[in-house]
């Protein structure tokens, strides 16, 4: 974008908003909405802090747990689905539900089953994650090229080497959109967890600041919440163009 | 007329591949194979050539175990094919090259099924790379080759498993015209080299009529071999001079005469 013929970065739309949060938080016209400036003092001063990083380890923790279980199901799922009718037909419909449903509703279930720790949170996060991932991968095995499942075929491969060395590749591009739409929702999927859990990690800290009105402190865990989801859909998205070559490639 | 229009099982060479009376109907009924006997001979190179709709392709795939047949059966050197086997390669037609893989891996692949290790079957594969031409491209990727050099990656895989009969599926209608001659060209160097069997699909009358020992020429509706036409070439002399051949010329316009019919 130019302005006068002087180039603007793409994030400078940013400092504009920053600017105006901070001229409306000066105005003190509610408590929902402190200074800027202030709300980055309370992030650098809350951050270092032992409950944070403690809260930030939990959620970690659930959170590649979750997203390490919805890949490792997820994809060999959707493959199968992909390769197989019966499966298709026996899983389609379970897993266009699940993409749909409002499956908050589903963590109290899980609360009553599982209790109150670290468990229900990663169930969570795995319920959220996982049918992108499924449909994905099925979608990107239904992409293959009719020629290279012959061509695998033909050097009699066994199903097994088919699945490691030709399915798998052949799908990747739109395994890693998958992948990557399924961490976006693993983030929801986890924060979401926590705050109906609400006594371990993130969601202890949103209940004791909501509860104490500390608006300051709210907003710089959001903050910080917000960058890291967008860090790692950015990179996964720069993983994804990696092998875009060749996702043109294949027709 | 040095063309003689035989059935090739009366021809010298012993049988590589059989089909009797095969016969393919696909789910939902339709006979893209009706009743078809055909024989093709050892060391030779026997084209299937016909308009589209005469079950070329279908036969081809019905050889390489890709396809199951209704009916019939397919013999290749004396057994019963029930499936892809070691004595058959393919070659595609839109090339069925692994994009993420290099030129090495990509020619290297049939091996690499079968367990070669990692050493000997590269080295088998470079021998092939080299055999049709591309010695220097080893580590490039297929998106960085043309069209005519991912062909000859896909014949060299195809070479390299060492398969005794070569099926190949319209190996040269992706690949442009110049490059196409060159192609066939070298394609003629490698049959005499390798002395495999190969059976090749085509709808180009030329490209039959130049690579050919012997032609079955297939008509759809009900499909069938309506002819099989051996090309008596002498092809010691130059390439430009065999297409300047007049028995060559001859035979393209005969066979043109006789498809002309089923074009439309």
């Amino acid at each position: 974008m130019k302005i006068f013929g002087i180039k603007i970065p793409m994030m400078a739309s940013l400092i504009f908003w920053a600017i105006l949060w901070e001229i409306v938080g000066q105005l003190e016209l509610s408590i929902l909405l402190p200074p800027f400036s202030h709300i980055i003092i309370r992030l650098v001063e809350i951050v270092p802090t032992k409950m944070f990083m403690d809260a930030f380890l939990v959620t970690a923790q659930c959170f590649l747990a979750g997203i390490a279980i919805a890949i490792t199901l997820g994809i060999p799922i959707g493959v199968l689905m992909g390769r197989s009718i019966v499966i298709d037909r026996m899983l389609l419909p379970w897993v266009n539900m699940f993409l749909s449903a409002p499956l908050t509703a589903l963590v109290p279930v899980l609360m009553t089953l599982f209790g109150f720790g670290m468990k229900t949170i990663i169930l969570t996060t795995v319920l959220f994650a996982i049918w992108i991932i499924v449909l994905d991968a099925r979608a990107g095995v239904k992409n293959i090229t009719p020629s290279l499942i012959d061509m695998a075929k033909s050097f009699q491969a066994s199903y097994w080497q088919a699945f490691t060395k030709v399915y798998v590749w052949a799908a990747l591009p739109e395994i890693l959109a998958g992948m990557r739409l399924g961490c976006i929702r693993a983030v929801k999927g986890v924060i979401i967890g926590q705050l109906l859990v609400s006594v371990v990690g993130f969601g202890r800290l949103f209940e004791l600041y909501s509860s104490n009105f500390l608006m300051e402190h709210m907003w710089a865990l959001l903050f910080v919440l917000f960058f890291f989801a967008f860090i790692l859909a950015e990179g996964l998205g720069l993983l994804e163009r990696k092998f875009e070559y060749y996702a043109a490639e294949r027709h | 007329m040095s063309t003689t229009a035989e059935a090739v099982s009366t021809a010298t060479s012993p049988i590589a591949v059989e089909v009797e009376q095969v016969s393919k109907i696909y789910p939902g009924g339709v006979e893209a194979l009706h009743d078809m006997t055909i024989q093709f001979p050892k060391g030779q190179l026997t084209s299937l050539l016909g308009p589209s709709g005469c079950g070329k392709t279908t036969l081809l795939k019905i050889i390489a175990g890709l396809l199951p047949l209704t009916t019939g059966r397919v013999t290749v050197n004396g057994v019963e094919v029930t499936g892809p086997g070691e004595e058959r390669a393919f070659v595609f037609q839109d090339f069925a090259l692994m994009p993420w893989a290099s030129v090495l891996r990509n020619a290297a692949f049939g091996l690499e099924l079968r367990g070669v290790p990692k050493s000997e079957r590269n080295a088998i594969a470079e021998k092939y790379i080299e055999a049709v031409g591309l010695k220097g491209y080893e580590n490039l990727y297929p998106h960085e080759l043309s069209g005519g050099m991912r062909q000859r990656v896909g014949l060299a895989r195809a070479l390299a498993v060492d398969a005794d009969v070569l099926l190949m599926d319209e190996p040269f209608s992706a690949v442009d015209e110049q490059t196409r001659r060159k192609f066939q060209e070298d394609l003629l160097d490698v049959i005499k080299e390798e002395g495999k069997t190969f059976i090749f699909v085509t709808h180009s009358i030329e490209e039959a009529v130049y690579v050919s020992h012997s032609i079955a020429l297939l008509l759809p509706r009900p499909s069938r071999v309506s002819e099989i036409i051996r090309p008596d070439i002498d092809r010691s002399i130059s390439p430009d001079a065999i297409r300047r051949d007049p028995v060559y010329l001859d035979i393209v316009e005969r066979i043109w005469q006789g498809l002309r019919s089923y074009v439309e």
